[in-house]
């Protein structure tokens, strides 16, 4: 019992070290760190950025945390962050804010996503428009039923349109209401994902299913139908080249954001993932780069 | 044995390093003693602090408690009812308790009466077992085994749904059920069972007529801290119940938990904003919910203790 109370007691102290040691990075030994904070949509590409970065310059550590596009913007205002990843735009009260405090906010945009929407692979129907989509999604929308939209999904012997979401405080549930639902709210009943993977997993193995997520969760066991825009419009099949020319209807822009005009080592940061190498990381991560780079495919 | 003691007493008035070391273990004792309490103070005045600029805000209480419009991040007119996922909630928690009762009820009074030797051994080990699985396995259980093994059994198009999160909690919170069943079983004096078979009962009139009465206390104690797990369960739920905002009209309907909805919504939740109240409100409501059960379980046992 003694030996045991002493072996914890020894416990507490590196535990205490290691600790303070992740919560601080070396500071003064000539390496500069940038925090770089927000949407979880853009967590795995900041962080290949974070880890290529490190062999273009040693100098400098870019520590990465996710969190959602308000945690980082709300970090930037705080001024505990250096960027801010976003997968929305920044709101105007928070704009006014930063604004207010001294630090025009200014916008990169450093890739795009187009929001695919996933049916079950068995399911027939090849192309859906955005009114259909908001019938389906929106509050007081009217179709419930496979069979409104004149399809006979095999597999899916009750007919009802299973709706597949995200949590309401998701970038993508808030784009997928802003581009599809015209900021009007979402029918309740929607099985609310906790992640763009979750939503693809559920389709997969829902014959029933209907779900929107990010083009770089697409699988084999899924299929995507293409987007009509406007009744006249061609049907756009969701693809980077669609999301980077702008034709794909509910494609978005992805952003950092940095409190007034970047210096030093935070500019050098975002102009080399602006740069041929950091977009091709973005590309090969499955978002569309902001300007079309010229890749190898050992890159990708 | 009085010279023992005497001597003991003696060595305790001596400050060697012998009574250091008895009064440093005493004071880390006593806190160890003192910190549930000091905890659970601590994380309700936390979850308060929190919640209470939305509770005495913001909130209102018939929307609450009515309505099942839980729209934190609208942009036209952000609504807070929670009624959906309380009423989610209790039957996750009243479908989990339809399978744990006669589940752990049966392989307590299986472990405790019956079996003998190597199987009632190997069973207590494998209850234990079960217990340590953790909670995302059983969800992720619950998305992907489950999920499709109801849409194949009973031909429904989803299989997250009330079902599935409650077999998953049930299954969850039998082992514990199990585990404090058989030990207020075991609790029962052996002169009650031979009093029984002397007068020529049974073993089943043994068990139902003297075993289970006199183990009431214990069994209702069981059957609660279950109850307990099962509310205050997020992941396996949050995986397996489907997450939508629903009154379940049947066992195959999808619903959306209190736990899960904290879960899923926190992470991204600006601090301080309505939203952010909201969510430590509903925390505050279960905090309240599993008090008064605890509260219940006690009042209940202590009232049958006295009869």
């Amino acid at each position: 019992m003694k030996t045991h109370t002493k072996s914890y007691l020894l416990l507490l102290p590196i535990v205490a070290l290691l600790i303070s040691a992740c919560g601080r990075p070396e500071e003064g030994s000539g390496r500069s760190v940038i925090q770089n904070k927000g949407s979880d949509t853009l967590v795995n590409v900041a962080q290949a950025w974070a880890e290529a970065y490190q062999t273009v310059n040693p100098n400098v550590a870019v520590a990465v945390t996710g969190g959602g596009s308000g945690t980082g913007i709300a970090a930037l205002m705080n001024g505990t962050v250096d960027i801010a990843n976003a997968s929305r735009e920044m709101k105007e009260s928070e704009m006014k804010e930063l604004t207010a405090a001294g630090h025009a906010p200014k916008e990169h945009v450093v890739g795009y996503d187009a929001l695919a929407i996933f049916l079950h692979k068995d399911n027939p129907i090849q192309e859906i428009s955005l009114q259909q989509l908001k019938a389906i999604y929106g509050d007081g929308g009217t179709i419930e039923k496979w069979s409104q939209l004149g399809v006979k999904v095999p597999g899916c012997k009750s007919d009802e349109i299973i709706r597949v979401s995200r949590q309401n405080n998701s970038g993508t549930y808030a784009y997928f209401r802003e581009a599809v639902l015209d900021e009007s709210d979402f029918k309740l009943g929607s099985r609310d994902m906790h992640g763009s993977k979750d939503v693809v997993d559920l389709v997969m193995n829902t014959a029933c299913a209907i779900g929107y997520s990010g083009l770089a969760y697409a699988t084999d066991e899924v299929h995507m139908p293409c987007v009509i825009s406007t009744p006249d419009s061609a049907c756009v099949a969701p693809t980077i080249d669609s999301a980077l020319d702008g034709t794909y209807p509910i494609a978005r822009p992805l952003f950092m954001y940095t409190a007034g005009e970047p210096t030093g080592a935070t500019k050098d940061y975002l102009d080399w993932i602006l740069s041929n190498d950091g977009q091709c990381i973005i590309l090969g991560k499955g978002y569309a780069p902001a300007t079309p780079p010229t890749c190898s495919t050992t890159a990708m | 044995m009085s010279s023992k003691a005497q001597k003991a007493m003696a060595h305790m008035d001596r400050r060697d390093l012998s009574w250091y070391v008895d009064r440093a273990v005493q004071i880390l004792m006593f806190v160890g003693g003192i910190s549930a309490i000091v905890f659970i103070i601590g994380i309700f005045v936390f979850i308060s602090k929190e919640g209470f600029s939305f509770t005495f805000g913001r909130f209102d209480i018939v929307e609450f408690f009515t309505s099942m419009n839980w729209r934190p991040t609208s942009e036209s007119r952000e609504t807070y009812g929670a009624f959906a996922l309380i009423v989610g909630t209790a039957s996750i928690t009243g479908m989990a308790m339809l399978i744990a009762i006669p589940f752990s009820l049966g392989a307590a009074i299986y472990i405790g009466e019956f079996a003998t030797g190597k199987t009632r051994e190997s069973l207590k080990v494998l209850v234990e077992l079960l217990a340590a699985i953790p909670s995302v396995v059983w969800g992720f259980i619950g998305l992907t085994i489950m999920n499709g093994l109801i849409i194949q059994l009973f031909n429904v198009p989803i299989g997250l749904n009330v079902l599935n999160a409650g077999v998953i909690l049930g299954l969850m919170a039998a082992p514990i059920m199990t585990t404090i069943a058989e030990d207020a079983l075991k609790a029962v004096p052996d002169r009650y069972r031979e009093a029984a078979e002397a007068m020529g009962a049974t073993k089943w009139q043994v068990i139902v007529k003297v075993v289970i009465p006199a183990s009431k206390n214990g069994l209702v104690s069981a059957v609660l801290l279950g109850i307990g797990r099962a509310f205050g369960e997020t992941m396996a739920v949050l995986m397996a119940s489907g997450h939508s905002i629903n009154i379940p009209g049947s066992v195959f309907d999808s619903v959306r938990a209190l736990t899960a909805t904290i879960a899923a919504e926190l992470g991204e939740t600006a601090v301080g904003s309505d939203h952010y109240g909201a969510l430590f409100t509903l925390g505050i409501f279960l905090f309240l919910i599993t008090f008064i059960i605890n509260l219940t379980a006690d009042v209940m046992v202590r009232g049958i203790r006295n009869k």
